[in-house]
């Protein structure tokens, strides 16, 4: 039998229910992966209490015949996006050191309900912004992937929930939770080998989740496999009248209508999506997703999303603009740091706790939010950018007139070297080229690992779909995965 | 379009972010550089599109008009740098 800190949710919450081991053996285990993995730098609070608090509810509640949760004697890695109550909260930012929550996110807590315990908290890019995890305040987090070339180059473990991606990758939490602004779950995801999923914008309560771009944000999970995404998001998920955009539906029992058969199924292949300079390995892995749908019983069409290459300008001018109203709060007088220089008034002391508590992508991103936003640029810009959004959106309301799925490349390489992108804003904003429309569009989405690079990195297929059909995504990453057979895992070095 | 130092000063005094001399500087090619590149976005034809307002379509909700929570002042608070009193403490606003 494989030892515990091998299996994922739906394996542990069995061996807890029929008594193959306890809760607080589960817990005991994944707390000593925690404090043994300090070297990848991903976990900024360890929180072992927390996580054996839950294991006793649950070895308790069993014992007493009572049912037992979704995620029932499963801890987990908390992206340090979520509020969490008594637990120092930072979302990777200086500006929010010493913050301690009197609240918990309205996400975490569905998961601690459905039986979750916490491991931790987990680095990330600072406030989301970012795609490898070098943005955070605390350090990068390292990948615990390594190229086959002998080396010892520290990866980037794809961000924004880079964190997340390394703990679940590494088997050092058996999930985690992410959340996905313009690709922070799927394009991680992709970088170490494991599966993330992105629900329809409104699924997942926003509330206690630390804002980024409010039109944009969406939590989701991030787990070994497509069944254990979705027995946590339908944990995570749910209507909650706190977030004005919370969508007012049931939770759908995801993991029952698990179904890997495609008959009927008609897939489209977006002829945009063939970028310049692609790399062989990728159209190739793509070309393989193509055949193992196939064998699916699923139908390939080509489709055509015409504005696709105006949805990247499009997220970075929506994305900085909402980010510059949301961090506004950031003022140095109710929460996080301050800094007030000698004699400085409430403007001056504002500008210095600014400065002092953001860092340059961050500072950058407030900037062109706020210059998108300005008296005489807002039409030019921001209306414009969204007009953009609709087009992006209708696009896909076009395509699914003649297919139900999509099926792309989840990220246009397999991860790099941390320091090997980071000098050019705009070939790092090039990492989400295949995840920000769906984002834009708020459509549900997954990334599946599905093959190694040649230099033993993992690479992932994305399937999009229709909005609120989380399902039919769900299957399809399921028909791939069956097919994939992706049983690669990092070394472990650290 | 395009910034010059200037206009990324007055950019930062609107984000309540102090910039030096050497960081405005080095802010005005980096900020043209991504201004330059979204500014593609002006070659798409929007004139009979009507910017996005909602993602999902969603209506919006009401609820009643009555006191929900309250009573927490510690807590709101408990994590103010400079709380005195039960208040925020803020440096001289009015001399």
């Amino acid at each position: 039998m494989a030892e515990i800190f091998e299996l994922g949710i739906a394996d542990i919450r069995s061996g807890v229910a029929s008594g193959d081991f306890t809760a607080k053996e589960v817990a005991e285990t994944f707390i000593g992966r925690v404090s043994a993995a300090k070297a990848l730098n991903a976990v900024l609070v360890e929180t072992p209490d927390h996580a054996l608090a839950a294991a006793e509810a649950t070895d308790k509640a069993k014992a007493a015949g009572e049912t037992l949760g979704k995620m029932a004697g499963v801890p987990i890695g908390m992206k340090d996006l979520f509020c969490t109550e008594g637990v120092a909260t930072t979302a990777g930012s200086l500006i929010l050191e010493g913050f301690t929550p009197q609240y918990e996110s309205t996400v975490s807590s569905n998961l601690f309900k459905a039986g979750a315990g916490m491991l931790g908290k987990l680095n990330m890019d600072q406030f989301a912004m970012g795609s490898s995890n070098e943005t955070s305040a605390f350090g990068n987090v390292i990948s615990p992937w390594r190229r086959n070339d002998g080396g010892n180059t520290d990866m980037a473990p794809g961000g924004s929930s880079g964190g997340s991606a390394a703990v679940v990758s590494g088997r050092i939490c058996p999930a985690a939770t992410g959340t996905d602004t313009g690709g922070s779950i799927r394009q991680p995801a992709a970088f170490v080998g494991i599966t993330g999923f992105k629900p329809t914008y409104g699924r997942c309560s926003r509330w206690g989740t630390i804002a980024f771009a409010s039109s944009l944000d969406q939590a989701g999970p991030m787990a070994h496999d497509v069944r254990d995404c979705a027995i946590m998001l339908e944990a995570m998920a749910g209507f909650d009248p706190k977030d004005s955009t919370s969508l007012e539906l049931p939770v759908p029992e995801w993991e029952a209508g698990l179904k890997s058969d495609l008959a009927g199924k008609r897939i489209g292949i977006p002829k945009e999506y063939r970028v310049d300079n692609m790399p062989p390995e990728i159209d190739a892995l793509w070309q393989q997703g193509i055949e193992w749908l196939k064998d699916a019983g699923a139908k390939i069409v080509e489709v055509s999303l015409p504005h696709t290459k105006y949805a990247l300008p499009a997220y970075y001018i929506i994305a900085p603009a909402e980010a510059s109203s949301n961090l506004a709060r950031y003022d140095g007088v109710r929460y996080g740091m301050r800094d007030l220089p000698d004699g400085a008034g409430l403007q001056d002391m504002y500008a210095a706790t600014r400065e002092a508590g953001f860092g340059p992508e961050v500072k950058r991103r407030i900037m062109i939010g706020t210059y998108v936003l300005s008296a005489g640029y807002y039409d030019a810009y921001y209306t414009q950018a969204q007009k953009v959004r609709t087009l992006i959106s209708q696009d896909f309301d076009k395509a699914w007139e003649s297919c139900d799925l999509l099926l792309t490349p989840t990220a246009p390489s397999a991860a790099f070297g941390l320091g090997e992108k980071s000098d050019d804003p705009l070939a790092m904003y090039l990492n989400d080229v295949f995840t920000v429309p769906s984002s834009l569009a708020g459509l549900p989405a997954i990334s599946v690992p599905a093959g190694l690079d040649g230099q033993g990195l993992p690479l992932g297929l994305q399937i999009i779909g229709k909005a609120l059909d989380e399902q039919s995504v769900f299957n399809a990453g399921l028909a791939l995965e069956e097919r994939a057979g992706f049983v690669a895992k990092p070394e472990q070095w650290w | 379009m395009s910034v010059d130092k200037e206009t990324v000063k007055k950019i930062a005094n609107l984000s309540r972010i102090a910039v030096t001399e050497a960081e405005a500087d080095a802010l005005v090619p980096e900020l043209n550089n991504i201004l330059g590149w979204v500014e593609q976005l002006s070659e798409v034809d929007c004139s009979k599109v009507e910017p996005m307002t909602a993602v999902i379509p969603n209506k919006l909700r009401l609820r009643d008009d009555v006191v929900t929570d309250g009573n927490i002042r510690d807590k709101v608070i408990a994590n103010a740098p400079a709380a005195e009193h039960g208040f925020f403490g803020v440096p001289k606003v009015i001399e």
